[in-house]
């Protein structure tokens, strides 16, 4: 009987095993790397807003603190979206007429909130609590990149969990000196330094890993 | 009536069980018989016990055994069932039938989908700020309002947590006297209450939308006619008041409109408790009572744990006198005579079973022993052994001044005036009773009854009726026919219809549902829940208190105030003006201060109801046998006595739309979505009874109701319980049509009826109860001890047994004396004595198996700071429910339906098991135990080494931890829990489609979806918040900082928890002592959850066994061992 295959077919066999290990192969980083996508992460997206409100004016051109309009960062879970009073408080005097500040007026004279896109956004299986991240020394700059240099915001880490666990792990990279919390473009401390610090404000490593640390 | 018929289980003694599967097949063909019933009916072969058996083997167990019930004693397979799986068989078998190829479907699918689930992308969110943020708001944190509920009239104050401007949660007001920052079962199911969808939302004139105005207009127009005829023609009705605004406005009217009448109904009331003070002291005093200074209580038909007002704080009095945890040289005893059994009968060291239209016998013999002139010396012998009641009557006279004589409010006036006349015989006035001026309101000498306004509508005198809250169409006793008298008014249905002009021109309703009263009123107007409006109340001993809103009336709800304000003329004004103009000149000092601390504080201070010096005009009056027309029929052989009292979970009915009490076990029966008749065994055997049996009660006066039958032990021979609040025709989709109408029989003047036939109906009903579910199998899951061999090295027991060791020995010694040879035994050496001890406490720490394939966490304070622990004092918990509520409202814990929990499938957190133990009473009249059973949060937990996702996970602090997104369900670390805690999303029972629901959910805690196992967290939210709050003061997180939601609701302080690695922390404290222990602790799983033993304290020379006590009088001394 004659030879049902012609020997290029062990070729063949080799190769689509090859080819199937590294489509497998291929596949599963197409999908990691999905995720890690800024598509799926939404990370350095810019969202529109009603008002194309500027980081970078405002903290860099003006030099407002964070506190000034993020009220409750330092005493709350949530750090706070200023009320449109705030946004009023100065805009009903400079650039009062400017029509990329309609929305903030109309909210102000009608009581209509301004409905912001939100950027910084984490699953609601995650609690988050900016004010312990703050009493402990973990700069604004850690999660949240170089606020002071976007016109428009946008997230500048993944906030997935392996970024929170990262630190978590290891809070010595990004633990600060109190009064440099809410600055930017600050040098980090020295290695000895930061594990002063840790011992210091009673970080409890060990326990900063834990499932209910976040969920629950 | 919903009850279904099965004509095709009749279930003869000699049928043989059939099995689940066949069962559930049963069922299959029955739905199908009945289809649109909508009802649940798998009949779970309610299987006919054999009570002789259980009887005898109670016995040979010496009255030691503890059971949970009768299918446990009977060891059915149902039971074995519980025991053995984590849910009976039938329950894990899929609901419908699938065939293989839509399984190999469904297997596909899911495997292809099992990875995408986690692809999902997470919906863009808006976030919307203030425009203009109000005071005192801290994104996210929560605000604490003081405020008050009231709850059948009188006030239940309470702090409410408000997060984001909605109130989520209620916890006790801990400086108002009548809480002490306690709450009950009602209050902290009353969140449920205030989001219920069912709620009324709009106003309603003849069956149309109509408006407040349009109401007020019509109202206002009858108001020049009204003042012409002095008010004739107008009824006011409420439930009780007790608010001082209410009161004052009624005070108001009834001297604009002399002619008009304000009635006051509600069916479980205190008329019958103002009539005996009324007797015995000429004017109407309210007794207040004082359990801290008690230390012998007797309570007759009185449910002084969980039935009155005031019962928070008098749970707390009362076991504050029995706790047995710190050096206590005393303890408060309880005598129970009771009809049914209650909460205070589970508590209870003596307890005696004696039917409601009985007990005034027994105290009138009572009375006559303590030399108070009664009219006539009857024997109570038959109802109780006249050895115990000299027992009683000798503990009480050498008790005088601190011991204390309570009846029910259901009892006839005679009992009250008898009770006053003991109390004051054993000099307890002023000291553990107080007698002083109403708390509830008195306006125009008092209201009247709901009969005398039934009769003024059938006499057409009634032109305007406004009925404030309550629900009379339905709940009024069949008796009154408040619904024909209505009826008849209006002009509408029945036989009187022919002709008659309706007399009654208008009536309008206030009421949260559009319920059965609504329905025939001409006006329904929505009622403002408490949470959502301003008012007034006093609580049981009369302090008032202010009711804050939390949040603006969700459907436009007005109150009583706003009504009687438009008679009054005052129409524009809102229940927020009319509140505060009341208190305008009563509050001392600068108004706008004072008010604000009256609202800031919850209550008004000193405005405690003022004591009086009673006078004394008592003369003993025997209640006359109302025969109810049936002279002569005296109990003949197929009668019965029936007893109506509240449900334990519905109360009258008022809460039966509120799913959380519904899906609650009922303390004592674990029914949950039902009443049923209670019955004990000696009647259930006497009727050849099962259960489930529909049985037609029918009372001399010839009303009928058919109920389903349920056994309980403990319930007095020849009596047959039913609770009211059920067979409701118009609830609300949660409510409407469950149960049985036990208004049917209830009579006007006392909630008990003699003479009543029993009789088969030949139908069955499916009825749920929880109590084997979640069984667990081990040694001395339950443990107590009596309070005179606590003193002693080793407990009651075990001195019994070393007793009898010694006895035999010496036996022994006397018959072997002379012949030298055997060792003469000196009873139980000092090891045996060690271990018994041991086995007493559980394992100890020191005790523990040390070896172990468990990971070896270091939990020492120089590891770890907190090492948190729960510790459960048995003799403290009455069983009442209120942590599994709190619970439920604080994790957002879902309710499942009955179908539900009857597989076993009901998601409290919290459970309560109830046990039993026959010391002498057998199955009849046994001992209750309860014993709540959060997660153990095991040091070496079993439940994590099975988790193939590692979603269940030990931390730091040795908490176990589960984490819901890691979850995919196998469920093996309920299988492999032993305390059986951990419950399974079945289905997605949270999936809420009501917007006011998911306001309710407490936004720190996750909602759970299908699929996902959850548990017992310790209030790791709480735990975390007091974290962060102390971290950020780099301090440590202090002793009772943190309190878990059931340890903070409940009455009695039963649950304590804490951090072991403080050496002075409470629970470290209760850790000490030798009552303490685990849960089968012989599996050593090192349980961060222990309890304390239970502790009773049976006087001496009524114990079954008091051959083994010590000598009667000896003060045992106790002192905590340290370890």
């Amino acid at each position: 009987m004659a030879q049902l295959f012609h020997p290029i077919a062990n070729a063949y066999a080799k190769g689509s095993i090859l080819f199937g290990g590294v489509l497998a192969g291929g596949l599963l980083f197409l999908g990691w790397a999905h995720e890690r996508s800024a598509y799926v992460t939404s990370q350095n997206v810019v969202r529109d807003q009603p008002v194309p409100f500027s980081h970078n004016h405002h903290v860099s051109g003006l030099g407002l603190d964070c506190r000034y309009c993020h009220l409750s960062v330092e005493k709350a879970g949530f750090a706070g979206i200023p009320p449109t009073q705030v946004c009023y408080g100065c805009h009903q005097i400079i650039w009062k007429d400017v029509k990329m500040l309609e929305p903030v007026r109309a909210s102000y004279k009608t009581g209509e909130p301004i409905a912001w896109n939100r950027v910084h956004d984490v699953p609601d299986f995650v609690y988050f609590n900016h004010s312990i991240h703050i009493a402990k020394g973990i700069g604004c700059e850690s999660c949240h990149g170089p606020v002071n240099q976007m016109p428009l915001i946008r997230k500048a880490k993944t906030l997935q969990m392996d970024f929170c666990l990262d630190c978590h792990r290891n809070p010595e990279k990004n633990i600060r000196e109190k009064e440099d919390v809410f600055k930017f473009g600050v040098t980090p401390v020295s290695a000895e330094r930061a594990k002063e610090l840790v011992d210091e404000r009673k970080i409890v490593k060990k326990q900063l890993d834990n499932c209910w640390v976040c969920h629950r | 009536m919903s009850l279904i018929d099965e004509a095709s289980s009749p279930g003869s003694p000699h049928e043989p069980v059939r099995s689940p599967r066949e069962v559930a097949a049963a069922g299959e063909d029955a739905r199908g018989a009945v289809a649109g019933a909508g009802l649940p009916i798998v009949d779970l072969a309610s299987p006919r016990y054999d009570l002789d058996a259980m009887r005898r083997r109670l016995e040979v167990a010496g009255g030691e055994e503890y059971w949970r019930s009768f299918d446990q004693l009977a060891d059915t397979p149902e039971f074995r069932d519980f025991v053995e799986r984590e849910f009976p068989r039938h329950a894990a078998v899929w609901d419908e039938s699938v065939d293989r190829r839509k399984f190999l479907g469904l297997m596909g699918a899911s495997l292809a989908l099992a990875g995408a689930g986690g692809c999902l992308h997470q919906p863009e969110e808006k976030i919307v700020p203030y425009v203009r943020q109000p005071d005192g708001v801290k994104l996210g944190e929560a605000l604490y309002f003081a405020t008050a509920m009231p709850f059948n009239g009188y006030a239940e104050p309470l702090l409410v947590t408000s997060r984001m401007g909605r109130p989520i949660k209620v916890e006790g007001n801990p400086e108002h006297p009548a809480s002490l920052g306690s709450t009950s079962v009602f209050a902290q199911a009353s969140m449920l209450g205030m989001y219920d969808p069912d709620r009324s939302k709009t106003v309603i004139r003849r069956g149309n939308v109509d408006t407040w105005g349009n109401f007020v207009e019509e109202l206002e127009g009858r108001l020049a006619g009204m003042r012409e005829w002095k008010g004739a023609g107008l009824a006011i009705l409420t439930e009780t008041v007790t608010s001082p605004t209410l009161g004052a406005q009624l005070e108001d009217l009834l001297k604009t409109f002399p002619k008009a009448k304000w009635h006051s109904y509600q069916p479980v009331h205190r008329n019958n408790a103002r009539a005996g003070a009324l007797a015995a002291f000429g004017e109407n005093l309210t007794p207040v009572y004082k359990f801290d200074q008690a230390d012998v209580v007797l309570a007759l038909d009185c449910d002084f744990l969980y039935e009155l007002p005031g019962s928070v704080r008098y749970a707390r009095d009362f076991v504050d006198k029995r706790r047995v945890v710190d050096e206590i040289k005393s303890m408060n005893r309880l005598y129970v005579v009771e009809s049914t059994p209650t909460l205070a009968g589970a508590a209870s060291d003596h307890r005696w079973r004696v039917a409601s239209s009985k007990i005034e016998s027994v105290l009138r013999s009572l009375a006559a022993k303590l030399g108070v002139d009664v009219a006539k010396t009857p024997d109570a012998a038959e109802l109780i052994p006249a050895k115990d009641l000299g027992v009683l009557a000798d503990d009480l006279t050498s008790h005088k001044g601190s011991c204390l004589v309570v009846v029910g409010d259901a009892q006839p006036p005679a009992a009250h005036a008898l009770a006053h006349a003991i109390n004051r015989a054993l000099g307890n006035v002023g000291k553990t009773v107080e007698y002083v001026e109403p708390v509830e309101a008195t306006a125009g000498g008092g209201p009247g009854t709901l009969a005398e306004l039934a009769s003024a509508l059938r006499d057409g005198k009634v032109e305007t009726l406004l009925i404030l809250g309550g629900n009379p169409v339905y709940n009024a006793p069949a008796e009154v026919d408040f619904e024909g008298a209505l009826k008849k008014a209006l002009g509408v249905g029945g036989a009187e219809k022919a002709g008659a002009a309706a007399s009654l021109v208008l009536c309008a309703r206030l009421g949260e549902y559009y319920d059965e009263t609504s329905l025939l009123a001409h006006w329904h107007l929505p009622q403002a829940h408490y949470l959502e409006s301003w008012g007034d109340a006093r609580a049981y001993d009369g302090t008032a208190g202010v009711i804050q809103p939390l949040i603006a009336p969700l459907y436009g709800g007005k109150t009583a105030y706003q009504v009687l304000a438009v008679l009054q003329g005052r129409s524009g004004l809102s229940a927020y003006e009319i509140v505060q103009s009341y208190w305008q000149p009563r509050l001392s000092g600068d108004f706008a201060n004072a008010w604000r601390k009256v609202i800031h504080d919850g209550l008004v201070p000193d405005s405690k109801s003022a004591v009086k010096q009673p006078g004394w005009t008592f003369v003993d009056k025997p209640t006359a046998k109302t025969t109810d027309g049936a002279g002569g029929k005296e109990s003949a052989d197929d009668t019965v006595e029936l007893v109506i009292t509240p449900d334990p979970c519905v109360w009258d009915g008022r809460f039966a739309n509120n799913a959380w009490l519904q899906e609650l076990a009922k303390p004592l029966t674990k029914l949950v979505w039902d009443n049923a008749a209670l019955v004990g065994p000696a009647t259930f055997e006497k009727f050849h009874l099962s259960n489930g049996d529909v049985v037609s009660l029918k009372t001399p006066s010839g009303r009928k109701v058919e109920a389903p039958v349920w056994l309980i032990p403990g319930q007095a021979d020849g009596v047959v319980t039913l609770a009211l609040g059920y067979g409701r025709a118009k609830a609300g989709k949660v409510g409407t049509g469950i149960g049985y109408d036990a208004y049917e029989a209830l009579p006007v003047d006392v909630p008990y009826v003699e003479n009543v036939t029993l009789a088969k109906t030949g139908k069955k009903y499916y009825l749920v109860a929880t109590h084997d579910h979640w069984s667990m199998e081990g040694r001395d899951v339950v443990k107590s001890e009596t309070f005179d061999s606590l003193g002693k090295p080793h407990g009651h027991a075990a001195e019994k047994k070393a007793e009898e060791h010694l006895a035999e020995a010496k036996a022994k010694e006397d018959g072997e004396k002379h012949e030298g040879g055997a060792e003469p035994n000196k009873g139980p050496s000092h090891e045996e004595k060690e271990a018994l001890v041991e086995r007493m406490r559980g394992f100890k720490e020191s005790g523990e198996p040390v070896i172990s394939m468990f990971p070896d966490w270091d939990y020492s304070p120089k590891t770890i700071e907190n090492r948190w622990a729960m510790q459960i004092d048995q003799t403290a918990c009455i069983g009442c429910n209120a942590c599994v509520i709190a619970c439920q409202a604080e994790n957002n814990i879902p309710i499942v339906g009955k179908e539900q929990c009857g597989k076993g499938r009901e998601m409290h957190w919290l459970r309560i098991d109830r046990y039993y133990k026959g010391a002498g009473g057998g199955i009849d009249n046994p001992e209750s135990y309860f014993q709540p059973v959060p997660c153990m949060h095991c040091e070496d937990a079993p439940c994590e080494l099975v988790c193939p996702v590692a979603a269940t996970t030990h931390d730091a602090e040795g908490l176990n931890n589960m984490v819901y997104n890691r979850c995919v369900g196998t469920r093996y670390c309920s299988n492999n829990c032993p305390y059986k805690v951990r419950r399974f999303n079945f289905f997605n029972y949270t999936k809420i489609t009501e917007p006011t629901l998911k306001m309710l959910q407490n936004p720190e805690v996750t909602v759970r979806s299908r699929g996902v196992m959850e548990k017992c967290s310790y209030c790791v939210q709480r735990i975390d918040a007091a974290r962060i709050t102390a971290k950020k003061e780099l301090r440590s997180i202090r002793d009772g900082e943190v309190r878990t939601a059931c340890q903070a609701a409940c009455p009695t302080q039963a649950i304590t928890f804490g951090n072991l690695n403080d050496t002075k922390s409470h629970v470290v404290r209760l850790r000490e002592s030798p009552l303490d222990y685990a849960l089968l602790a012989e599996l050593g799983v090192r349980p961060r959850t222990r309890y304390l033993a239970r502790v009773r304290n049976p006087h001496p020379e009524l114990r079954i066994d008091a051959v083994d006590s010590p000598q009667p009088g000896v003060v045992p001394t106790y002192e905590p061992t340290k370890t």
